[in-house]
Parts: C-alpha cells; sequence; structure tokens
C-alpha cells in the first residue's frame, strides 16, 4: 500500500507575539515546526505502513528550509520524502495551493505508483483554514473524510476502510473505497518515539525536490497573481490592556470589591 | 571483533562534537553525531563570544558565510561597586579588519549553520536522542546505548562531547563528581533593540562591529564571578556568571543578580526598552587545568566541556572546545592506521592537547581558583580601592591634587597595611609563576 | 486562474445548515449578517439547502429576511455526506450564480466549503469573523483571525464569483426580520454508482448540544480547577448568574467537561458580557476563543497566569477556595437567596 502525507512547515503559534507599535508579528527566533496536526497525519501512515506493508511519502510545499520539516517526518518512518518548493508558489492562496500540491502529488505517483490513502492534519495551525486538504481531495475526485479520530478498519483486499470522524453532535464511523483522503485530528494516535535506525536512515536519505521545472504544474495556476482571494490588509487585533487586581484583606471584601465594579455591566443585562 | 555501525560515534553537537565530527567526515571516515536538543544550538549557551582562531584553522575564512552577528574591535572591562563602575579597555582598528578577533554570535544560528557544515562534509547527524551509557566489551567502549527503540550503536571509538555535565564521562570513573567550588551557574537573556540602538548606545559606526563589557568587582559582593554585555546585531547579550558555591553562602540567586545588573546605573541605559527575547541559563566549569581529568580510555575520548576546557579567566570556552574536538578527531585519524584504538594509542590526544596554548594557558591560571576561593577579599577590595581612588581623581572640590595622591596613598595603606600589599601580590605572582 | 465573468452574478446566499430536523443557528446569524451585506450590495439575501425533507425549515428562513429559499430535496440526502451534498449545491449556484455565499464555519460547513469552492474555482475565506462590502468596489471584505488570534487578515476576491466564506458561529447575533419568502425546489440527478463513501453509524454525544454564543455569562472552567467534581463550582456560579458554563481544553481533555463546552482555538469562540475564567491559564489558544469578551474576570492561584495580561480584574488565589463564596455572595445580591 501507498500512503501519501500532505504537510505544512509552520512558526510554533504558541511562540508568535504581536509587536504592536508596528502592528506585525515578532516571528524572530520562533522555531519552525511540523504542523502539530500533520504529525498525526504522519504518525497514523506510518502505523498503516507498519500493519499492512507498503510505504509512506510526504510533501511539504515551502520554502528550502521546509527540508527540515521534511527530515523530522522521515525519522518519524517515512521512506519517501518530497519538498515542493518553487518561487512561482509565492503568495498562492488555498486554491493555488490544493492545486500545486495536486499537481506534485500526480508526480509523485508517478515515481512511486498509486495511493491508497491520502492524509493530511485537520488545519495549520498559522493559518487555520482547513480548506487545502479538502481543496486537493475534490482535484483528485476521492472521497474526503475530514476530523478523522480513528482508523477501524482496513480491508487490502476490498479497499474498504471504516473511519470515525467528529461531527458536531458526536461522532460518525464512515465507510469508504480508497483511494480515499483523510484530515485527521490530535485524537488520532499518541505520537511514538521513533527506533534509532528511522533517525539515521532519515539523515542518510536525501529529500527530493520537486519544481516547476521537474513537475507539470501550469504557472498560469500559482502563486499571489492566480489566486482568487487577496490580502487587502493584516493587522493586529486591538490590545487588550492588563486590566486591574483586586486585592484585599480576605476573600470577601475581594469578592465585594469585584461586584460593586461589574454591577453596572450587570445592572445593563437586567441582572440587578 | 563486535558489531560496527560507524567509524566513530561523536556524542553532543555542541563546538567540541562539531568540530570533531568535521574533521573525521572530511578525511573520509564514516561518523554519526547524536544530539539531544531537537536541533545542533537548541540547547547550548554560552556569553556569546566566539574567537576565530581554531574555527578559521578547520573551516578558513568561516566568518564569511556563518551566521555571526558582529566582530568585536572594542572590549571593556569594568571594574563595578553599586553605584560607579571604573572603565579599562582596548578599541583597535587592528580588530576591525580580516581576518578579525573575535565575533559576538547567537548560538542556536551560529551551531545550526556548523552543522550543516558538518553534514555536507558527509556526517550523519541525529537530533532528540539521549545516550544513556556507554557499550562496554572487554573493558572497552564499543558503542554507545541510546532512549530509543533499537538504540544501540557500536563503533571503533566514541567522542564524548556531551557537555559539562558529561555523563559518559563520569560513567566510565573518568571524571569526579563536580563539586559546587568548580562551576560557576550562567544565566543570561537576550535583549531585543534596533540596530541603529545598539549603534549609538556602544559608540559604533558600522553595524558589523562589535563592543564587549566585562564587568567584575564589589557590586558582585565577593563572590567569585564576572558579568558581561556583548553587542549583537540588534540585541545585546546580557549575562551573570557565579561560583555555585558563592550563591549558596550569599544566600543570592543568580536570576535577581541579573536584574540587579540590568538596573545598574552603568548598564541600565545600554538595555532600556529593549525586550527579553530569550532567557537561559547554563553551568560553566570553572575548576581550571585542576579539575581537567584523564580525557581517554580504550575506545573513548572527552572534548569541550566534558573535559572542563574552560578558561574562566578569559572567558573563553568554545574556542577550547573546537581546539579539543579537532584534536581527537586526528588522534583518532591516526589511531584508525594501526587500527588500534587502546587507551595508550589514544593517550596522545591529552599530550597533543598538553602542547596547545589550551592546556598551556590552563596550567598558567591552574593555582588561581583556589587562591581567589582563599581570598576573596582580592576580587571586592582592590577594585573598590580603585574606584574610590579614580573618583577621588576626578572630583573637584578645591583640594589640590597633590594632597588628594597623598590622601589615596593613605588609603591604601590603611586598607591593605604595605605589607598586606606586599604579601598579596606575591601570592598572585608566585601563583601564577 | 480561471477569469470569470462576474457581472452575471448577483445576491447574497445563505447556506443553511441542518442536522435531525434542526437548522444550525450559526445559518441565522448569517442570514441576520446578510441582510447588511445585501442592503450595502443592493440586492437580496437568499438561502439555500439541500437534503431529504428541508422545506420544512422555510418559515425560518423567511423570518429572518431570506427572500427566496432554494432547495433540493432528494432521500439520497438524508444524511450529510461531503461530496453528493456538495454535487447538488454546485449545480444551484452554477445555476443562479449568486455574489456572495455565506456557510457557517462549523464541522459541516468547512468540511463542506472548501470542496465546493474547488469546484467552482473561486476564493474562499475560511472562519472569518468580520464581514464588509467595499463602499468603491462593492467587493466583499472578510476578515479573518490567523496565528491563533494574534493577527487579524482582510481578504477579498476581486475576480472570481461567488465570493465564498465560512464565518464562525457566534460572531453576529441572529436578529428576526419577517419577510414574505418564496421556495425554490431545483432537481438534481445523481449518479449513485459515483459516491462511495456512507456513514455507518452515529454516535450521538451524550448531553446537551450547548451553543455558548447564546450566553452573556460564561463561567469558564481550566486545568486549575482540580477536578471533575470541582467543575460543579463553575456550573454553580454560571446558575447564579444566569449564564452557561464552559471548559478549556486542558479540562476537556481530562474528561472534565464535554467537547461541546471547549472554548478556544479548537472549540467555540465567544464573546459575552462577561467570562469568568477559573483555573485558566489562557494559552493563546484558549485566548483566541474569548479575547473579545466585554469583561474578563481571571482567578488563578499563579500570579503570572498569562490569563492575567487580558483579563479587565484579576484575582489571584484558589478557585475552590474563592468560587463557593463568589457563588453565595452573588446569589445573595442578585436576590436569590
Amino acid at each position: 500500500m501507498h500512503f501519501l502525507v500532505f504537510i505544512k512547515q509552520v512558526p510554533d503559534a504558541a511562540q508568535v507575539r504581536v509587536d504592536y507599535e508596528t502592528g506585525t508579528l515578532i516571528r524572530e527566533g520562533v522555531p519552525a515546526i511540523i504542523n502539530p496536526f500533520d504529525k498525526h497525519a504522519i504518525e497514523a501512515a506510518v502505523r498503516l505502513k507498519d500493519q499492512f506493508g507498503g510505504k509512506v511519502s510526504v510533501v511539504c510545499m515551502g520554502p528550502p528550509m521546509a527540508e527540515d520539516a521534511l527530515k523530522e517526518a522521515m525519522s518519524m518512518g517515512v521512506d519517501k520524502a518530497f519538498l515542493l518548493s518553487d518561487r512561482i508558489f509565492a503568495g498562492s492562496d488555498t486554491l493555488a495551493t490544493s492545486y500545486a500540491l495536486w499537481a506534485a502529488a500526480k508526480q509523485i505517483i508517478k515515481e512511486e505508483g498509486p495511493v491508497d490513502i491520502f492524509f493530511a492534519g485537520k488545519q495549520a495551525i498559522d493559518g487555520d483554514t482547513a480548506q487545502t486538504g479538502p481543496g486537493i481531495a475534490t482535484r483528485f475526485n476521492v472521497p474526503l473524510i475530514t476530523y478523522v479520530v480513528d482508523v477501524k478498519k482496513l480491508d487490502p483486499e476490498k479497499k474498504t476502510v471504516e473511519l470515525v470522524r467528529l461531527v458536531e453532535s458526536g461522532q460518525e464511523v464512515i465507510q469508504t473505497t480508497m483511494p480515499c483522503f483523510l484530515t485527521v485530528e490530535e485524537e488520532l494516535n499518541t505520537l511514538s518515539y521513533a527506533p534509532l535506525p528511522y533517525l539515521i536512515r532519515a539523515a542518510k536519505t536525501p529529500v527530493k525536490v520537486l519544481n516547476s521545472k521537474n513537475t507539470e504544474i501550469e504557472a498560469e495556476y500559482c502563486g499571489l497573481k492566480n489566486s482568487p482571494t487577496k490580502v487587502r490588509k493584516a493587522f493586529t487585533p486591538p490590545k487588550r490592556e492588563r486590566g486591574e487586581m483586586i486585592e484585599g484583606d480576605s476573600v470577601d471584601s475581594i469578592i465585594n470589591q469585584l461586584y460593586e465594579k461589574i454591577q453596572p455591566v450587570l445592572k445593563t443585562m437586567g441582572k440587578v | 571483533m563486535s558489531k560496527k555501525d560507524f567509524d566513530v560515534i561523536v556524542v553532543g553537537a555542541g563546538p567540541a562534537g562539531m568540530a570533531a565530527a568535521y574533521v573525521l567526515a572530511k578525511a573520509g571516515v564514516d561518523v554519526i553525531v547524536i544530539e539531544r536538543g531537537k536541533f545542533p544550538g537548541s540547547k547550548n549557551v554560552m556569553g556569546g563570544i566566539f574567537y576565530r582562531k581554531p574555527m578559521d584553522d578547520l573551516i578558513p575564512e568561516f566568518y564569511k558565510e556563518a551566521p555571526i552577528e558582529r566582530h568585536i574591535v572594542e572590549q571593556r572591562m569594568w571594574l563595578m561597586d553599586d553605584v560607579s563602575h571604573f572603565s579599562m579597555g582596548i578599541k583597535t582598528q587592528k580588530h576591525n579588519s580580516e581576518p578579525y578577533n573575535c565575533f559576538s554570535v547567537l548560538r542556536a544560528q551560529f551551531d545550526k549553520w556548523f552543522s550543516k557544515k558538518v553534514i555536507e562534509a558527509g556526517a550523519l547527524l541525529i537530533n532528540e536522542t539521549v545516550v544513556t551509557e556507554p557499550i562496554i566489551e572487554n573493558g572497552k567502549v564499543v558503542g554507545v546505548r541510546t532512549d530509543r527503540p533499537q538504540g544501540d550503536l557500536y563503533a571503533d571509538c566514541v567522542i564524548a562531547a556531551d557537555g559539562v555535565q558529561s555523563f559518559l564521562a563520569k560513567s566510565l570513573g573518568l571524571r569526579k563528581k563536580i563539586t559546587p567550588n568548580k562551576v560557576a551557574l550562567g544565566v543570561k537573556e537576550i535583549i531585543g533593540l534596533s540596530e541603529e540602538q545598539v549603534n549609538d548606545r556602544f559608540g559604533i559606526k558600522d553595524s558589523n562591529e562589535g563592543v564587549t563589557i566585562e564587568i567584575t568587582g564589589p557590586f558582585l559582593k565577593g563572590m567569585e564571578g564576572m558579568a558581561w554585555v556583548y553587542t549583537n546585531k540588534n540585541s545585546v547579550s546580557i549575562g551573570i556568571g557565579v561560583i555555585i558555591d558563592d550563591l549558596i553562602n550569599h544566600n543570592m540567586n543568580p536570576n535577581d543578580l541579573l536584574e540587579s545588573l540590568k538596573n545598574h546605573s552603568s548598564v541600565l541605559p545600554l538595555i532600556e526598552g529593549g525586550e527579553t527575547r530569550e532567557y537561559l541559563a547554563h553551568v560553566i566549569p570553572e575548576g581550571g587545568y585542576k579539575s581537567v581529568p584523564k580525557m581517554y580510555t580504550d575506545g573513548f575520548m572527552v572534548a569541550g566541556d566534558a573535559a572542563m576546557l574552560v578558561d574562566s579567566i578569559h572567558r573563553e570556552g568554545s574556542n577550547l572546545a573546537v581546539e579539543s574536538g579537532k584534536l581527537a578527531a586526528r588522534t583518532y585519524l591516526e589511531a584508525k592506521e594501526s587500527g588500534d584504538f587502546s587507551e595508550k594509542t589514544l593517550s596522545r590526544y591529552q599530550e597533543k592537547l598538553e602542547e596547545t596554548y589550551i592546556l598551556q594557558d590552563l596550567r598558567y591560571y591552574r593555582n588561581l581558583p583556589e587562591l581567589l576561593e582563599e581570598k576573596r577579599y582580592l576580587l571586592t577590595e582592590y577594585p573598590q580601592f580603585l574606584i574610590d581612588a579614580m573618583t577621588e581623581i576626578y572630583t573637584v572640590d578645591g583640594v589640590p591634587k597633590p594632597e588628594k595622591f597623598k590622601k589615596i596613598k593613605g588609603e591604601l595603606k590603611s586598607r591593605f597595611g604595605y605589607i598586606g600589599l606586599a604579601k598579596d601580590l606575591y601570592t598572585i605572582w608566585r601563583k601564577l609563576r | 486562474m480561471i477569469k470569470q465573468d462576474i457581472s452575471k452574478y448577483k445576491h447574497v446566499w445563505v447556506f443553511i445548515e441542518h442536522e435531525n430536523g434542526e437548522v444550525a443557528r450559526v445559518s441565522f446569524e448569517l442570514l441576520t449578517k446578510a441582510r447588511e451585506l445585501a442592503k450595502d450590495l443592493g440586492c437580496e439575501v437568499h438561502a439555500f439547502t439541500v437534503g431529504d425533507k428541508v422545506k420544512q425549515f422555510a418559515d425560518e428562513v423567511f423570518k429572518y429576511g431570506a427572500k427566496k429559499f432554494f432547495i433540493i430535496e432528494d432521500p439520497f440526502l438524508k444524511d450529510y455526506i461531503t461530496e453528493p451534498y456538495r454535487d447538488a449545491i454546485v449545480h444551484m449556484i452554477d445555476k443562479h450564480k449568486p455574489e456572495v455565499v455565506l456557510i457557517g464555519a462549523t464541522t459541516l460547513g468547512r468540511d463542506l466549503a472548501g470542496t465546493i469552492a474547488t469546484v467552482l474555482q473561486t476564493g474562499l475565506t475560511a472562519d472569518t469573523t468580520g464581514l464588509d462590502i467595499d463602499p468603491k468596489t462593492k467587493n466583499l471584505l472578510m476578515t479573518r483571525p490567523t496565528f491563533g488570534g494574534n493577527l487579524m487578515a482582510t481578504i477579498f476576491c476581486p475576480d472570481n464569483r461567488p465570493q465564498m466564506s465560512t464565518s464562525r458561529p457566534g460572531v453576529y447575533k441572529a436578529i428576526e426580520e419577517p419577510v414574505k419568502g418564496e421556495v425554490i425546489k431545483e432537481k438534481f440527478e445523481f449518479d449513485k454508482s459515483k459516491y462511495t463513501k456512507q456513514i455507518i453509524e452515529k454516535i450521538i454525544e451524550e448531553g446537551e448540544k450547548v451553543n455558548l454564543g447564546f450566553y452573556d455569562i460564561i463561567v469558564s472552567g481550566g486545568f486549575g480547577m482540580g477536578s471533575k467534581d470541582n467543575m460543579k463550582l463553575v456550573q454553580e456560579l454560571a446558575d447564579v448568574l444566569g449564564g452557561t458554563w464552559a471548559a478549556s481544553r486542558k479540562a476537556v481533555q481530562s474528561g472534565w467537561a464535554p467537547q461541546t463546552r471547549q472554548v478556544g482555538q479548537t472549540g467555540q469562540t465567544v464573546h459575552p458580557k462577561i467570562y469568568i475564567a477559573c483555573g485558566i491559564s489562557g494559552a493563546i489558544q484558549h485566548q483566541a476563543g474569548m479575547k473579545s469578551s466585554e469583561v474578563i474576570i481571571a482567578i488563578n492561584k499563579d500570579p503570572d497566569a498569562p490569563i492575567f495580561e487580558i483579563a479587565t480584574y484579576g484575582i489571584v488565589g484558589d478557585v475552590v477556595e474563592v468560587l463557593p463564596k463568589m457563588t453565595q455572595m452573588f446569589k445573595e445580591k442578585l436576590g436569590k437567596a
């Protein structure tokens, strides 16, 4: 079986801070990491490979430094890593990104054989759109199963797979044919501590670079110019000023003070 | 002969480990580096100054491509009390042209770059893996065990560059337990400023030029230690390192010390308005020559901080690390020719080090740690006298200068006594001999 | 990029999300917002949906100002399955060419919107919290948070139609403004063999479905509550204040509260008048879900907890000690004793 995972390298959103004076993000010193949801997608693919045999490929679109993410993916047990990197992708929105990744995936299929399950994280923590995965699935015209929390049963003979996904009211068990496209939640699995041979193989295996020259990608669908959505402006939300610490001799006195302060708000709501 | 996965396993991707791996890989040796941090540099801490010479021997003109912050053209030395500082220093154009003398660097970036060079040279680098113990067969080190599943690795030789706490060197009995009078605790912050702010505040014309300030004196309340301020491109590294025993005896917390340093009237204007970008803490081996252990055994060598190679007087650690890593690698290459990795062959490593300036420098100061431990007042009273004397000289208060000099002389006599003074000078001279 | 004649597109469409015969509240919120946009554009608000029996929603939809309600009814669409829903909706959009399509950024909406936009080859702005019309160009300006709420971006889609947005639930208030509307039934022939995915089981989570966006007062408990039992203290205070209770991700992961009550980046976004954070340290992922509350009251043992950076009022103390007292005293003050 062949599993293909789409990953993204993102700045660790938890460490990004805001410069309120310039209205920009301070990214300096913020480490680039594999999007956390994508790691669970890799883990899921590697476990299926361990169980059913085959191989795991992974592709990441980004600048040359995204190679680090691919190396890390390989050290988790991925067999083949592809970096999709080209200036023509700069400024791509989700539609243009899903186009580029789809084209890259077709190239990978050419080189490594047909894919049974495509994987991606449910969303990236920098953009939070959750749209690139569905976009790629649509272009491949394969069943899309989002918010997957469990892979219950895989039948390699019948080429079907049973999955559990989150929905607003609870969960659904879905059965689908393969190939299919899954976007996964963190709850899907716990990341395992990879064995040393994986790490050594990752250090030894080069990442293959895909670009507009060695892949059939049409530039007219790529980049800022060919993205339907454009960013008009980016700004930082107004800073919430640090408020007032309420102190007092006793809990009673603190609560009394608090009550006095919020009484006007409670009044507007008709609570008092 | 047991199994063999690699020729050499280097433990730790700091300057010592990477220098060793670089030399080995360049010579075509199959070498793997095992680092416990997320990436090389992620766990490494130093004051922030990197000397050119040892690295330049390894990678000629490395400063042209490495991510360095500024080359240092001025080094200031401050004797500081709570309200004043007496400044000496050297600013010279001789350090303002290639090949330069030393640089300020940010380790996270510099080490990452160094590791790229090491990988390009042909070494394998494995991150996020902890070496838990040496594998010993027939009394010889034949490999290491890691915390990873299927994590055993075998090699001809293991080079331990695993830092000041060197678990490997300790477990092989090469190193004694570190005592708190032989190590300092260093804490450091990187404070973000604009390039212009750094230039203005330190009197620098060009953003590639940098200044270092090293601070000691009564400010440290008699504790042995040193503080520093280094200029990076658009930030300042500010830190303080104090012998752990002294911190305990003075009931001091290094974070409070750093705070009082940052708020000192001489220091505050340099960093005011900046934002703390990083906070780092690290243990620095300060035992000097006498705490340098035997650095080899069968199939095993120790380099860098792991071998306690720090010149605490001149604040040099990373260049000693690079130098020792290089020599360990060269020793391996010699041993490889004969295929003999026994203790006897590897003993050449320590001999080589003894011949370099590294151990000669350390030997020169070998008695200083004990002297300072014995006579802590040397660290406070003389500097205080100097500060007071300078203050006196530069205070215009109607007292004629000859009278001032007389007064200073009187102070010198009453504070130390001429005999005491002579004794102290003699002791220092004798200890450095 | 495929160029379109954008002048052919008109009206603001709102997707009516439904499950088990009930319309999701976000659909009404979006209808209300759509009325504003339609006014600026000089066009109408239309609703649309597909399903087995969806005509029944017409009255509700017209109550919120939709002039037309486009539907496709087919027993094949009984349960939500991405691909047939997508194909039926794309069919309607292709035929009627709306200028704007709004979908709730729910689990279902986010599953659906990206695949529709890809088939239509148009722009989609996900998870928006602000929608406006540019007075000059009449383009839809869609504002959304990124980087866990640290950065806002205003995005527009100048050359492609429809302009699509998924919008977070709870951002706009649902306000009725009844009109007399018209139901327009469309048909779509499914090639059923094309669809190879099916639901074989539905697991309905125990407990009620909560729309936290409903409430003016939310009392929320975090990991600092210490135990599932202690979450009762949060509920009790919420009851006294006439609000509802919620939880942080850590509390949910610890099994102290259902996921449906989670506030934050991976849960719900809320904007109550008063948000009381109890034992919540305030990681930016949590802040992203509650930062725009009018008054934030934080109770935490740790004076350095990041929650205090954004709190209107901060109390350093043990929640287990403070909360029962607060409940008791507020009960007296609000005359509920």
